[in-house]
């Protein structure tokens, strides 16, 4: 290979690159990002950033003189790609040639239908979004969160430290419900509700008030939530729009096998745009995580540079954090596959506690509230423990 | 130099925290060596200690970013700055501390307790 493009500049798409140049790739290497910032770390904007404990230049990714030797094009976008002539289209109305293409696009929030335009309304996704929310915040004084997901809850969390009013409106029974499971989610639930911030669950939300600015949101059930600023927090969908008839399938996300490779020879896909085969599930799914994306990165790398005969580990199960108010939040595997939880160390009631997962004997998540220590000795045993398949 | 604790306290794959500001951790690896580097992860404040050590690096806890305990040199993102390393000697049975010289490359938001 000659010519490898990676086509995003984030968290997979810069790991992936540094593994090719760790694999031995030392052709030409170009990497397209369309935000115009080199690649920075995301999980802090909804928390440390935000809060203002960490400035722009603690999130860069890349350490002091790293020099991989790439060719950075920053502030353009992939407008379409040719799979059959591995020609990628720009923004710019230029078009890269390439003998291997990483698609590393990620994902976009999902927006509120109606809210474009609005003023003091929010998601968080980039840099500039953080940017943005962050200097909203700093006069406002209630915010209103609508879904209570790992940024919802972070966001609130966060305002709430900063002294807002806030109100964190969740469709479902519980936060995060959907990842931990509810038991949990309740648990977690209850530190929000301890430090001030005013839950709403099962509500929906039928529009956001105001004229040129955001003034509230309205529930279904006519209840009016006054709001200074609003942040959206419903989701993320893969930006895959640029592949759409490029001949690479795409389904949710771009449809890949164990290794990250694409229907198309020559073209492999990682990170949150990326719906890999998980053996252990028998079926795709893309992993929104910080930790996936930098495990699949060098299986990726290998998987391009081989033609797709090297021969992947078999995937580790997803891990995430989030930190909350003073709470380190830790969580692995997949509480749905769970038949049981059950805490074993600590209480809920004091912010401190291990939870295990089973299905039968075999324990399939755990989740830790400020347990670190005890907690990595369990994610090493999920971590080593031989794949069930499925 | 900081006496940690008897060298038969501190078995294999084991680690100990040494309160001292900055806090510093030390790691007895299943071949038997010992290292001692700062304990605070140099991305976030995260104790190295609580770890996962396996051969001669440890993960940190919260990211999972490897620090090699020989020279403190990190694999991978978050954490993009070495950690500091010291020097261990053993002593009459008791493993002590010699404190590097060098500044520690403490992660932002987290300071010396006498510059706080």
């Amino acid at each position: 290979m000659k010519t490898v493009c990676v086509v995003g500049a984030s968290l997979a798409g810069l790991l992936t690159a540094r593994a090719l140049r760790g694999q031995g790739y030392a052709g030409r290497l170009v990497v397209i990002g369309e935000e115009t910032h080199r690649p920075y770390d995301r999980p802090p904007l909804s928390k440390d950033y935000l809060k203002g404990v960490i400035g722009e230049a603690d999130l860069a990714l890349e350490g002091d003189g790293e020099d991989p030797a790439i060719e950075w094009r920053l502030g353009v976008a992939a407008t379409g790609l040719d799979a059959a002539a591995r020609r990628i289209t720009l923004s710019d109305g230029t078009s890269i040639a390439a003998d291997g293409i990483v698609i590393a696009t990620g994902a976009a929030a999902r927006r509120l239908p109606g809210t474009e335009g609005l003023r003091g309304v929010h998601t968080l996704r980039t840099l500039d979004d953080a940017r943005a929310l962050r200097g909203d915040l700093e006069t406002a004084g209630r915010l209103v969160v609508i879904g209570g997901g790992f940024i919802g809850a972070e966001v609130a969390a966060t305002a709430r430290e900063l002294g807002l009013d806030v109100t964190l409106v969740e469709s479902g029974e519980a936060p995060l419900a959907g990842v931990v499971g509810l038991t949990m989610a309740h648990a977690l639930a209850e530190l929000h509700e301890k430090r001030g911030v005013r839950l709403i669950r099962g509500a929906y939300v039928t529009e956001v008030t105001g004229t040129g600015r955001a003034d509230g949101v309205r529930l279904a059930d006519g209840t009016h939530l006054p709001a200074d600023v609003v942040v959206v927090g419903i989701g993320a969908t893969p930006s895959t729009g640029w592949l759409e008839g490029s001949g690479v399938e795409l389904g949710d996300g771009v449809v890949c096998d164990e290794g990250g490779g694409t229907s198309v020879p020559g073209i492999v896909a990682v990170g949150d745009c990326a719906a890999w085969f998980d053996p252990a599930l028998g079926r795709h799914h893309r992993i929104e995580h910080w930790t996936g994306a930098r495990q699949r990165a060098t299986v990726a790398a290998a998987t391009l540079l081989s033609g797709g005969t090297a021969r992947p580990e078999p995937a580790r199960p997803a891990y995430f954090w989030s930190d909350q108010f003073d709470v380190k939040i830790q969580f692995i595997g997949h509480a749905r596959d769970a038949d049981t939880v059950t805490v074993e160390e600590g209480d809920p009631a004091h912010n401190s506690f291990l939870a295990v997962y089973r299905q039968g004997d075999r324990p399939v998540a755990v989740l830790g509230v400020n347990q670190v220590r005890l907690f990595t000795r369990w994610r090493r045993h999920l971590e080593t423990a031989p794949a069930q398949t499925g | 130099m900081i006496p940690a604790c008897p060298l038969a306290s501190l078995p294999r794959g084991e680690a100990l925290r040494l309160d001292v500001d900055p806090p510093i951790a030390v790691f007895h690896t299943d071949d038997g060596d010992i290292f001692a580097i700062d304990d605070t992860c140099t991305h976030q404040d995260a104790s190295l200690a609580d770890g996962w050590l396996e051969g001669c690096e440890i993960e940190c806890p919260l990211h999972a970013s490897r620090f090699d305990l020989r020279t403190g040199q990190v694999d991978a993102p978050p954490a993009k700055r070495p950690v500091r390393t010291h020097r261990v000697v053993v002593e009459d049975g008791v493993i002590c501390v010699v404190p590097s010289d060098a500044p520690p490359n403490l992660p932002p938001g987290v300071t010396l307790k006498g510059q706080a």
